[in-house]
């Protein structure tokens, strides 16, 4: 279901501290996030471009996960062009698009692809169980923690579950169609599957009380950040601000 | 009979779910350290519920539990017995909630208060012992039936318990696999009770079988495994007969 599959590799990146790699993720995200200037944000996307080379990953399996991310931006350029006001560049029949319109469209573009690769180097780079223990080393929350390994954990077992009642409903000849019938049915699928995970949750607390679990979650996990961690993260938070100071520069 | 000797002491337990039927109706029974018992009975005639009680998992509407000498009330006394008996699921899928294998073998032994490298030593060393070395890093999930069931063995052992419960510990297993386990449980000298309702595997692995029904245990009528030499047609192939 999870396959991970970034997560394993042995280039520069994946091999850097996965804290150091989660906090240069987070404030990269940001940044970009609120620049609007091109001279920022085209410097951005090449140092994602950069870090997805660092990374060593397979460039097909990047590019077609952009494309699906791209899919949804795609209807955006269907409608900011139009809906935004200024001055005219084109126009299709009775519509208008504007200058700004376009210009809003490709910053939107330009953010989410420079973000995606970003997020794809850095943290698709991590196993899931590292990230969740990462996180705990950074203090996020236990109960996050918990709640994040799992999600990873069982979402794997639900969605077996829910393969064999669906299963179990077309083997009795269940087609879904647009009536009362399908919709109760779904109803029942859905209230069952809750019903039953909240009984192995039950289970699965029961089982670790009789392994000693008294609420404290231990790890074996310890990282420990080396020279090329400290190297990677001063050269990380210099780019990031210089995209800052670029960002800062322009519009003032 | 030695009262240090009596590790399991039930004494006219009673328990229902919800208030409905009695599921253990007024049960006692006893478990000496070194025995090693087989429990079957038809389903719903209380077996898991039996283990559950022990663990303090559920809590009996009457009756007195004794764990080694003690009687046990609350979950403090039971979080204190708990290191001693280990008790596998039915589900290996609800025993194993971490990631990776290694992980959850540790789970055990870090809550008992080992440090990260003695619970890391001690798991890697159950994993050899149960012929599994190289899973450290295998994510549980994305094991095999018969390897879910085998590392959900090692969480257990790796506690280094001096009772084991085990409920259907070969339900759904291959003859492979089921092999292994019972090679395995036979190889253990600790004090068990096992569910089952594979007689074969409780002959192998059990001294004593209880039957169970009702709510109670026939105590009278303690099952003694045995083998008939018998014949029919395909009796080459692997197959199971009913008790």
């Amino acid at each position: 279901m999870i396959e991970e599959q970034f997560s394993i590799g042995d280039s520069f990146v994946h091999n850097l501290d996965p804290r150091v790699k989660i906090i240069v993720a987070i404030i990269f995200s940001v940044v970009v996030a609120v620049s609007s200037n091109f001279s920022a944000l085209l410097p951005a996307l090449v140092v994602a471009v950069l870090l997805i080379l660092l990374a060593k990953l397979p460039v097909g399996k990047v590019f077609y996960r952009l494309l699906l991310v791209n899919g949804l931006i795609l209807f955006l350029w269907f409608f900011i062009p139009f809906t935004f006001r200024g001055d005219t560049l084109f126009t299709v029949g009775p519509l208008v698009g504007t200058k700004q319109g376009v210009l809003y469209a490709s910053q939107i573009t330009l953010k989410s692809n420079t973000i995606l690769l970003a997020m794809i180097a850095l943290l698709a780079t991590i196993p899931i169980s590292t990230l969740g223990h990462a996180m705990r080393q950074l203090h996020v929350p236990d109960k996050v923690v918990h709640l994040f390994l799992f999600t990873y954990r069982y979402i794997h077992v639900i969605f077996q579950e829910y393969q064999r009642l669906v299963n179990a409903m077309k083997m009795r000849g269940f087609i879904p169609k647009t009536n009362i019938h399908t919709y109760k049915s779904y109803a029942y699928l859905m209230g069952i599957l809750l019903v039953r995970s909240y009984d192995r949750a039950e289970r699965i607390h029961k089982a670790m009380l009789c392994r000693g679990f008294t609420g404290k979650y231990y790890t074996l996990s310890r990282f420990s950040v080396r020279t090329g961690d400290l190297v990677y993260l001063t050269v990380m938070l210099a780019a990031i601000l210089g995209l800052v100071m670029l960002q800062w520069r322009v519009t003032i | 009979m030695e009262s240090n000797n009596l590790i399991i002491n039930l004494k006219d337990i009673s328990f229902s779910y919800s208030g409905n039927k009695l599921v253990l109706d007024h049960l006692s029974f006893q478990l000496l350290r070194g025995d090693r018992i087989g429990l079957v009975g038809p389903n719903g005639s209380g077996k898991t519920t039996l283990l559950h009680v022990i663990m303090g998992l559920l809590r009996p509407s009457s009756g007195t539990i004794e764990l080694f000498g003690k009687t046990a009330h609350e979950e403090k006394d039971f979080r204190a017995i708990r290191k001693k008996i280990g008790l596998l699921f039915q589900d290996p899928d609800d025993q194993l909630f971490s990631p990776t294998v290694l992980e959850d073998v540790a789970f055990g032994p870090l809550n008992l208060g080992k440090s990260p490298e003695e619970a890391r030593d001690i798991a890697s060393q159950t994993l050899v012992g149960l012929d599994l070395s190289g899973f450290e890093n295998r994510i549980t999930y994305k094991l095999s039936g018969g390897e879910k069931k085998l590392v959900s063995l090692a969480t257990v052992l790796a506690m280094d318990p001096e009772v084991l419960l085990l409920d259907e510990p070969t339900n759904g297993l291959d003859d492979e696999t089921e092999e292994k386990i019972t090679d395995i449980l036979k190889r253990l000298s600790l004090s068990c009770i096992f569910i089952s309702h594979n007689l074969d595997f409780l002959f192998e692995t059990t001294n004593r079988v209880y039957a169970m029904a009702n709510g109670k245990i026939l105590l009278d009528e303690t099952l003694v495994p045995h083998s008939h030499v018998h014949t029919h047609r395909f009796g080459r192939l692997p197959h199971e007969h009913k008790p």
